[in-house]
């Protein structure tokens, strides 16, 4: 199953005394990096390497090189709700945060619940993307939650895998035959956890910010006993399972219990809830806090970053989920679930737990694009021979987000106003520059 | 002050302040002229999104006492039912220059987002099930009239506090008053950690005697539906305030309308003990005294006596 994109010429590139971190090749010193043709030509000592006539430089001195960036876990909107995201936009964001491929999600309008549809979409890609994406099916026509998708031939028609996100397969039966069926395609299927008759209305996290607020609250054991149900699923019927944004201290738990008895389950967790809990809807009701899973607490926070650390959550995924601002500009219980994430997923979680010495830098550059081999797809490395697909970022420039403008269409960042630290300046993508920050772009002309 | 959107913009000070002049304002009520010219030519905007009878009509009455034009818009039969945005409709009325709006909505947050958007100044009159200030200081007058200070007072709050948002805005004005407060209710009805709010939780009446006021809230019949509780006749059974339970030296309060036989029985609502009529007679002075609050900061303003004048006779 292939990722999709609009090529662009493969580029001759030389990034000069970078300090190059992968932590998969054990790299972490300052290097000269040769890209030919879009592979990786030449790894150097710093000034070792010249520029092939026609090569554009990169000035990396100062400045860090890491493997390109992952997300399994993005909504681009398209098609059907171009106004929030469309494909161009969205990757645009996506390169602009450093990320060389992302996984969209099929919640969109359209669903993509059938091999036409998806074929479209990924036709579409070819001309409009600009680093390669993959998407992914539902598991059940029309997100309903009854109906097996035609698997097999949406499969054949390139889905990377299934999923319902945004909502959860609430029949154990259904995603029993889901499993079942997976046998067939092979495809992972990744599970939104959430037992609509614990969340009920909720809008944020129960606890006592929601008892303080008087806004419904949504439990996490609504999480959490979903993950205990559907592991114990996959476990029966030896399936592969991946479960999205993680949010509360208990699914933690309950994804460890699998892991620890053999359960082929993977997860993953979101910059904000890495960084973020529900006590921030204290200091006034911004919808762009509103997100499903919701804020929760510190305990809940803590526990994320200990399965960052333990291994229990292997990948960081931002579900960045654009919204128009007319959706968003409206009371609290009214506005969409949802926060853009994608050009501020390394500076938030760089900022708040690199900085503070909770996390090192190259646990975070790893768990930002270990999403890849759990959707089987490649795993970005910085080493002769490779595709190029890396970025390069200014730990020490200081921006506040959202001040330069967004790429995405939408403006609905959890960390609007925040003044966060590491700014990616290049993104190279399948071989090919896709994005330059502008001050950089300026300054290397 | 600006707006009043929450009992939390408000300090102790400010609240006996506004308290003391609605007590000042009680002398205009009895005036066969009930009229004062303190606002005059102030415009006040009533834009209630929710069904309400008294806390519409007592903004709309405390306004013209202070001489203020009023507009009433009720989101029923006008624009807001061809889908316009609360964005759109405040930006709309804006337009007519109000000087103050007054807000309720069904959506928690809503008043502060209004003021946000509006030059004018914005009193909550209910946001959701968050808070409703105004009613929580009319309480403290109510209960001050009586017994002079809140300081030291024990006051259970009874019923179902979850859906309240008399209850929150009420246990924070109370608990800023020095006073103790205890919730009381169904398990069901009330919501996970809400201690952290400054007060006591408890499921049973079994204690109510230590209290100085009981206020109970209104239960409301949708809540069976959901089942928060099977019978209205268990909880009538369980929390119902009746007058084997109320002690004589205690006070009975409840923010309206009673649903009779249910959270509370005929013989205490009738009773002497009962604050309930004076709790209405409070909601006008005590929202004249936020109105001339919030506007009597904004230009020069006819005075208003700060304590009760002899009228002439």
């Amino acid at each position: 199953m292939s990722l999709v994109f609009r090529h662009s010429p493969p580029a001759d590139l030389l990034v000069r005394n970078a300090h190059v971190l992968d932590p998969r090749t054990g790299l972490d010193a300052p290097h000269d990096v040769l890209v030919r043709g879009g592979l990786i030509a030449e790894l150097g000592e710093p000034g070792s390497l010249e520029a092939p006539s026609g090569a554009e430089v990169l000035e990396g001195q100062g400045r860090h090189l890491f493997p390109g960036f992952v997300d399994p876990h993005v909504h681009l909107r398209t098609p059907g709700q171009e106004h929030k995201e469309d494909l161009d936009s969205g990757t645009r964001a996506a390169a602009a945060g450093g990320f060389v491929a992302v996984v969209a999600m099929p919640n969109t309008d359209p669903v993509v619940d059938s091999a036409p549809i998806l074929r479209a979409l990924v036709e579409q890609a070819r001309r409009e993307a600009r680093i390669p994406v993959g998407f992914m099916a539902a598991i059940t026509t029309g997100l309903g939650g009854d109906a097996l998708t035609e698997m097999a031939a949406l499969r054949s028609a390139g889905a990377i895998g299934f999923t319902d996100d945004g909502r959860p397969v609430a029949r154990a039966s259904v995603l029993r035959r889901a499993l079942q069926y997976q046998r067939l395609t092979g495809a992972i299927i990744a599970l939104h956890e959430e037992d609509p008759s614990l969340s009920g209305t909720g809008v944020m996290h129960e606890g006592h910010v929601s008892a303080r607020l008087g806004l419904n609250g949504i439990p996490s054991i609504s999480e959490s006993t979903m993950i205990a149900r559907d592991a114990s699923i996959a476990e029966y019927e030896g399936g592969r399972i991946h479960i999205q944004h993680l949010s509360a201290r208990e699914s933690v738990q309950a994804v460890a219990e699998a892991k620890a008895r053999g359960v082929r389950i993977t997860c993953e967790v979101s910059p904000h809830h890495l960084t973020l809990t529900h006590e921030a809807l204290l200091d006034g009701l911004d919808t762009r806090l509103k997100m499903n899973p919701p804020l929760r607490t510190e305990t809940d926070r803590q526990a994320l970053i200990e399965g960052l650390r333990d291994g229990t959550v292997d990948c960081i995924a931002t579900d960045h989920a654009p919204h128009a601002r007319e959706e968003k500009e409206v009371p609290f219980e009214q506005a969409p679930m949802g926060t853009t994430g994608l050009e501020t997923a390394f500076a938030s979680v760089y900022t708040d737990l690199v900085l503070h010495g909770v996390l090192s830098l190259g646990l975070v550059v790893e768990k930002l694009s270990s999403g890849a081999a759990l959707m089987d797809l490649p795993t970005p490395r910085i080493e002769v021979g490779a595709t190029a697909e890396m970025c390069l970022v200014d730990l020490d420039a200081e921006w506040e987000v959202g001040e330069p403008g967004y790429e995405s269409r939408s403006e609905n960042c959890c960390f609007a106003g925040r003044r966060v630290r590491g700014r990616v300046l290049a993104t190279v993508a399948a071989g090919a520059v896709v994005y330059r920050e502008r001050t950089f772009a300026l300054s290397a002309a | 002050m600006r707006h009043l959107l929450s009992i939390e913009d408000l300090d102790r000070e400010a609240i006996e302040r506004i308290c003391d002049r609605a007590r000042s304002f009680s002398e205009v009520s009895e005036r066969e002229v009930k009229k004062v010219p303190a606002l005059r030519g102030r415009r006040v905007l009533n834009l209630f999104y929710e069904a309400s009878t008294r806390t519409r009509s007592s903004f709309e009455l405390a306004a013209k006492a202070l001489s203020a034009d009023v507009i009433n818009f009720a989101a029923s039969g006008s624009s807001v039912e061809k889908g316009e945005s609360l964005k759109d409709t405040v930006q709309t009325m804006s337009a007519y220059q109000p000087d103050l709006i007054v807000i309720r909505t069904p959506f928690v947050g809503a008043a502060e987002l209004v003021a946000g958007w509006t030059t004018a100044s914005v009193v909550n009159a209910g946001d959701g099930k968050h808070e409703h200030p105004t009613q929580a200081l009319l309480d403290v007058h109510t209960i001050r009239e009586r017994f002079g200070s809140l300081d030291g007072l024990d006051i259970w709050i009874v019923g179902d506090v979850m859906h309240s948002r008399v209850a929150r805005s009420n246990v924070l004005a109370f608990t800023k008053l020095g006073a103790k407060v205890t919730v009381c209710g169904p398990p069901t009805l009330i919501p996970r950690d809400f201690e952290a709010l400054g007060c006591e939780v408890r499921h049973t009446l079994d204690d109510l005697g230590q209290a100085d006021v009981v206020y109970a809230l209104r239960m409301q019949h949708e809540r069976m539906a959901d089942s928060f509780v099977p019978s209205l006749r268990e909880y009538a059974a369980v929390y119902q305030i009746d007058g084997r339970r109320l002690a004589p030296r205690q006070v009975l309060m409840h923010p309206g309308p009673v649903n009779r036989g249910v959270e509370l029985s005929a013989e205490v609502i009738d009773s002497a003990q009962s604050l309930i009529g004076r709790q209405v007679a409070a909601g006008v002075v005590v929202r004249m005294a936020v109105l001339y609050e919030l506007l009597a900061g904004r230009e020069a303003l006819a005075p208003v006596p700060s304590a009760p004048t002899p009228q002439p006779a």
